[in-house]
């Protein structure tokens, strides 16, 4: 597992733990599941982290239980996965530390 | 260039995984994907440790692209498609170097990974083993990269093309946001740079829009195709991927890459910074 690096623009492993210099002071962590209709969790499902106007502004791909993280700012954000068991959408408004948020894809 | 020339289809890819004198190579940043499952007989490029220097702050020179591509078992002939995840960015980085060392006979495959696994078409994990080249590269052709003093004198006079998410052009996040925020650069824009993010050229599976809605996107963001244009983004593989729209898809001519991007721009000392929404005065 590698801590997010300036040095690239790829996404850091989705499961890796938060790197400890992080500062949850400043920084809004928007991170969670994806799962099917039946609850169970989604690996390998695309999220794309839309802005208050839908443009695009980051793609993670869960881990192999699913899980996702971005790091962005306070404000409202929309996700959108994409698997192959279908699509789904949740909107979110984030705050300042970590935002738990589920999204739910069907076909 | 066109559409015909610079990219091929899953469909076309899969029919062709063995077609003599094509190779597939798989372009990211974090090669565990690679591992996990590629296209069969795809060889992969590591972005860092394959395709940046080692020590200074650049990329492979001509030496060393020429050893990477003889070790890889990539000929002069070959035709090769290039692709992987993040949309392809790495992918169209790994291009636009083909095309700066002079490969004859490179194209895209159109959505990448993400095209390819939602397809659900078959990933393998045997290990790859090509026989060693003698890869000739050719001189840098400079004329598809800028450097930081042309992107300077460009403020006002060429057309700059910022590919950023828009918080990213108005200063309100400093790196993409799958990536922790805090960076030593400065926050904003190059003033007069437009922002047309690297998104509105591709559909959601990762695939290129259709020439027509490419060239309404560009045209309507008030990009002049009469004028020389430079991309960037923060690390330049974001803007590879516009400019191989604007250069291999629309066949503009004169589209440079900035390379050194924001993380570059946003530390130099002394030069303009344009923050919000807005383009800014030269």
């Amino acid at each position: 597992m590698t801590a997010p690096t300036a040095a690239g623009c790829a996404a850091p492993d989705q499961a890796a733990p938060l790197p400890a210099s992080l500062d949850l002071e400043k920084e809004t962590v928007i991170t969670g599941l994806v799962t099917a209709e039946s609850g169970e969790a989604v690996p390998g499902a695309y999220v794309r982290l839309l802005d208050s106007t839908g443009e695009f502004t980051a793609e993670v791909v869960t881990s192999p239980t699913g899980q996702f993280r971005f790091f962005a700012a306070p404000g409202s954000w929309t996700l959108r996965a994409l698997s192959r068991h279908g699509n789904g959408d949740t909107a979110v408004t984030a705050a300042r530390g970590i935002n738990e948020v589920t999204v739910t894809v069907a076909a | 260039m066109s559409r015909d020339t610079a990219l091929v289809s899953a469909e076309w890819a899969e029919k062709n995984i063995d077609a003599p004198g094509v190779v597939f190579v798989e372009v990211d940043e974090d090669t565990s994907a690679y591992d996990t499952g590629h296209i069969a007989g795809a060889v992969k490029l590591d972005w860092r440790t394959d395709l940046q220097d080692p020590v200074r702050r650049d990329f492979v020179n001509q030496d060393q692209f020429a050893a990477l591509l003889s070790e890889r078992g990539i000929g002069n002939d070959d035709t090769v498609i290039l692709y992987g995840g993040n949309n392809n960015w790495f992918a169209a980085y790994a291009y636009w170097y083909f095309k700066l060392y002079g490969h004859r006979d490179v194209k895209l495959l159109d959505g990448g990974r993400k095209k390819w696994e939602l397809d659900a078409r078959p990933l393998v994990t045997d290990p790859v083993q090509r026989p060693a080249t003698q890869y000739v590269a050719q001189a840098p052709d400079i004329s598809i990269r800028a450097f930081r003093d042309e992107v300077v004198a460009a403020i006002g006079t060429k057309n700059l093309v910022d590919v950023r998410s828009p918080d990213e052009y108005a200063g309100r996040l400093l790196a993409p946001a799958h990536l922790p925020q805090e960076q030593a650069q400065r926050a904003g824009h190059v003033p007069t740079a437009i922002s047309v993010p690297w998104s509105k050229a591709a559909n959601e599976d990762g695939t290129f829009k259709s020439d027509d809605e490419l060239r309404r996107i560009y045209a309507d963001a008030g990009l002049d195709d009469s004028r020389e244009t430079i991309a960037y983004c923060r690390i330049g593989e974001r803007s590879s991927h516009t400019w191989f729209v604007l250069q291999e898809l629309l066949g503009h001519r004169n589209v440079k890459n900035y390379d050194g991007s924001w993380t570059e721009y946003g530390s130099l000392v002394g030069v303009p910074v344009a923050l919000g929404d807005e383009p800014g005065e030269a």
